[in-house]
């Protein structure tokens, strides 16, 4: 029993931090957030670092680690509200790995692990719907391999991937349809969060080939939607870290009727209340990102309980990230603001509360 | 990060249940010696004070042998494994740390033996949160303390042996932490006056005492003069791992899905109600947070950190929960879920409307959830005292 890191995690994860703190900090996150949230350079940085092939075994270029370690950087780069699509770079690789065959493998993931190719992963097509049901968009049998047909809405980073991986319904079940960026119709879709962009994608008529379109079982596609729940829940373990820094440095600081706020209960009890429940979604997301790999029969319910806690708790760690501050809090000029916005993108993100908490309740015998 | 526990550890667990199906009968069939075989059998096993060195009497076990030990006791809803809950949470680590070599032979045996049990004298009428300015007065005459003084809210104080009691022996202090000094004090001295108090549930638990010109020898005292405030800081934190706790409420968390299964609403099942079952689940994730919590802060303990103040997390999602579940219950049962024990329709023996009446015990005893955010921001968060 050891439910801690290992030192070469927590070096990963200082790595990380140093990289968003000196690399990527704040003003270059919003410069980045408002040009489309991407960097070649800083991409190809990374990749060399190692950051895109975590979970690529060693025989397509990775480094073969597990998700627990996608989660320490994940969350440290939270910390930063790191614009680039590190999780949906991530997402790709799991669904590549959980769905493919040895050769679509060797096709996608050395250039993917290099940081060559960036790709994302697209679900659902009804941007409040989580169910097998809720993949409208298909792949019907053509004469040199298939022809899509539908729109994805909300897919996270589609207009910096070179390659998206979009769930359809095939001739024969679920599948995922690999396609190029060039062969689809990419249309921005902004949201609050800047640090997240987001597009819709429409694959009418896109032809593809036969080997282009991976079988996926509900199964597969609900470990999928478990993994982004995760990936989520950790950039929501990094990103609550540091508006809760944030505002407890502030606390310190400002002073009204001759004492820093900090001194007084009112903003002492929010901030401790704030500590427990980061906390708590910490402990919960780690357990999750060990059963990934570890126990994957117990993830259904360790992502619901990590995601069903984090999404209200975070939201709420936001509103008083930026409430505490008071005035200065709701300027555009300062950061919490921008933690509050990314409180509210992770909210609905594979599956709000109330999806997390009925699953929860049915696995739980109810 | 392995949750996997060693071939040893599952061999330890594997033991304590095979003891627990040998020595523990169901409820009914128990008879009135059986708390005394059951305190005699766990103490020849060396489990009361599993984790105290053997010196003492104890079987220096380990942190996760103790968590599996307190973990499968709680599954088994197993009896304590001493009669004195805080001779063997604080009062005999305190001994152990602080004690002379007297103090240890005295008092330590009897501890693990159940044969004595503790009541712990710190809050006072006017001294509850603001433990440090208590007021309660030792003067050294000879080789006697005259303690004069009131405490208040003792929890077990009626059926209690002997009391660790913190009295001021110092007033012109600098700091209020200063001049404290702790004392062992036999509740049946001359001019000892326990009156119980009855609380909202009708129990008799808690106590206010009286004392009047009590002699103490000075060989009772605890510690040197005027560290009674380290000797208290450092004894509590001898209350480890929360684990068992959890538990506990992991098994309060099936009573209550099995009561929402059986529950109707309006003419409804219960459990179709989506409120009702977000709600559960809300439990279920605190719970879980709790657990998990817990695991992170062992390991931390295992490999040497020291905790600072993690565990009012923990304690914080305890004061709720034991507070919110109850009330969800009562709740949910309608008029029945009023009715106490011996009601016509009470509603699972009034277990619940029972414990609706008695949180207070968890939840303020040891320390309001305001003192423990008062901890967590000032310690973990670095905010400065009030």
């Amino acid at each position: 029993m050891n439910f801690g890191f290992t030192e070469e995690q927590n070096l990963l994860r200082d790595q990380v931090e140093r990289f968003m703190q000196d690399t990527c900090p704040m003003p270059r996150v919003r410069e980045l957030s408002s040009t489309g949230g991407f960097d070649e350079a800083l991409w190809k940085q990374i990749g060399e670092l190692g950051w895109l092939g975590l979970l690529i075994p060693e025989a397509h270029g990775g480094l073969g680690l597990k998700w627990i370690d996608q989660v320490v950087v994940l969350e440290a780069a939270a910390t930063g509200l790191c614009p680039l699509p590190i999780a949906s770079h991530a997402l790709a690789s799991t669904a590549i790995l959980t769905c493919a065959d040895d050769a679509q493998k060797g096709r996608w993931l050395p250039a993917m692990a290099s940081g060559e190719a960036v790709c994302t992963l697209g679900l659902y097509d009804d941007a409040n719907w989580i169910d097998p049901a809720a993949i409208t968009a298909t792949a019907k049998a053509s004469d040199e391999g298939y022809v899509l047909d539908g729109t994805k809405p909300f897919v996270s980073d589609a207009s910096n991937a070179d390659y998206l991986l979009l769930a359809v319904q095939g001739p024969n079940g679920l599948a995922l349809a690999a396609v190029g960026k060039e062969e689809v119709a990419i249309t921005p879709q902004p949201t609050m969060d800047s640090t997240k962009p987001m597009a819709s994608v429409d694959v009418k008529g896109v032809h593809i080939s036969a080997d282009s379109l991976l079988p996926m079982t509900t199964d597969q596609l609900s470990y999928l939607t478990d993994c982004g729940a995760l990936a989520v829940t950790a950039e929501m373990v990094g990103a609550g870290e540091a508006i809760l820094d944030l505002t407890s440095d502030y606390a310190k600081q400002r002073i009204q009727f001759g004492k820093p706020i900090g001194q007084y209960q009112g903003v002492k009890h929010r901030l401790a209340d704030m500590y427990v429940d980061l906390e708590s979604y910490r402990s919960l997301c780690y357990f999750a990102g060990w059963c990934a790999d570890d126990d994957p029969q117990e993830l259904a319910r360790a992502v619901s309980l990590a995601k069903g806690y984090a999404s209200d708790a975070f939201n709420q760690i936001g509103i008083d990230g930026v409430g505490l501050h008071g005035a200065i809090g709701f300027t555009a000029e300062y950061d919490a603001q921008l933690f509050l916005k990314r409180s509210k993108w992770a909210r609905p993100m594979f599956g709000d509360s109330d999806f997390h908490l009925d699953r929860v309740a049915s696995l739980g015998g109810l | 990060m392995d949750f996997d526990y060693t071939a040893e550890e599952n061999a330890f667990r594997e033991e304590v249940r095979n003891f627990i199906s040998e020595n523990l009968p169901p409820k009914k069939e128990r008879d009135k010696n059986f708390l005394n075989t059951w305190l005699e059998k766990v103490r020849a096993k060396g489990w009361v004070g599993f984790s105290w060195p053997k010196e003492f009497g104890g079987s220096a076990g380990g942190l996760i042998e103790q968590t599996i030990l307190r973990e499968e006791m709680a599954l088994a809803k197993a009896p304590p494994l001493g009669t004195s809950m805080m001779g063997l949470a604080w009062v005999g680590p305190g001994i152990m740390e602080y004690g002379t070599e007297e103090q240890k032979r005295k008092f330590i045996p009897d501890i693990l033996d159940s044969k004595v049990t503790w009541c712990t004298g710190y809050s006072e009428p006017n001294h509850g949160s603001d433990l440090a300015a208590i007021q309660c007065k030792a003067e050294l005459h000879g080789d006697n303390y005259v303690v004069n003084g009131q405490k208040i809210w003792t929890t077990g104080a009626p059926w209690s042996q002997w009391i660790i009691l913190l009295t001021r022996t110092q007033f012109d202090v600098e700091s209020k932490h200063d001049g404290i000094t702790c004392l062992l004090v036999p509740m049946d001295a001359p001019g000892v006056e326990v009156r119980p108090i009855e609380n909202m549930a009708g129990d008799k638990h808690f106590a206010e005492i009286f004392f009047t010109d009590v002699q103490v020898p000075v060989e009772n005292r605890l510690g040197a003069e005027g560290d009674g405030w380290k000797v208290t800081v450092s004894a509590l934190a001898n209350e480890r791992s929360s684990i068992g706790e959890v538990t506990q409420m992991f098994a309060k968390l099936e009573n209550l899905k099995e009561l929402v299964k059986v529950t109707y609403k309006q003419g409804k099942p219960a459990q179709e109600d989506p409120s009702v079952r977000r709600k559960v689940a809300q439990f279920e994730m605190k719970i879980a947070a709790m657990k998990y919590n817990g695991l992170r802060y062992l390991t931390k303990q295992i490999k040497g950190e020291p905790l600072t103040s993690e565990t009012s997390v923990n304690k914080l999602h305890r004061a709720s929960l034991e507070i919110e579940m109850d009330d969800f219950a009562v709740e949910l049962t309608g008029q029945a879920g009023l009715q106490l024990r011996g009601g016509d329709a009470a509603v699972d023996g009034g277990t619940w409307s029972k414990s609706a009446l008695n949180w207070p015990n968890v939840v303020i005893g040891g320390g309001t959830p305001n003192i423990q955010r008062n901890i967590i921001a000032e310690r973990l968060l670095g905010m400065p005292k009030d």
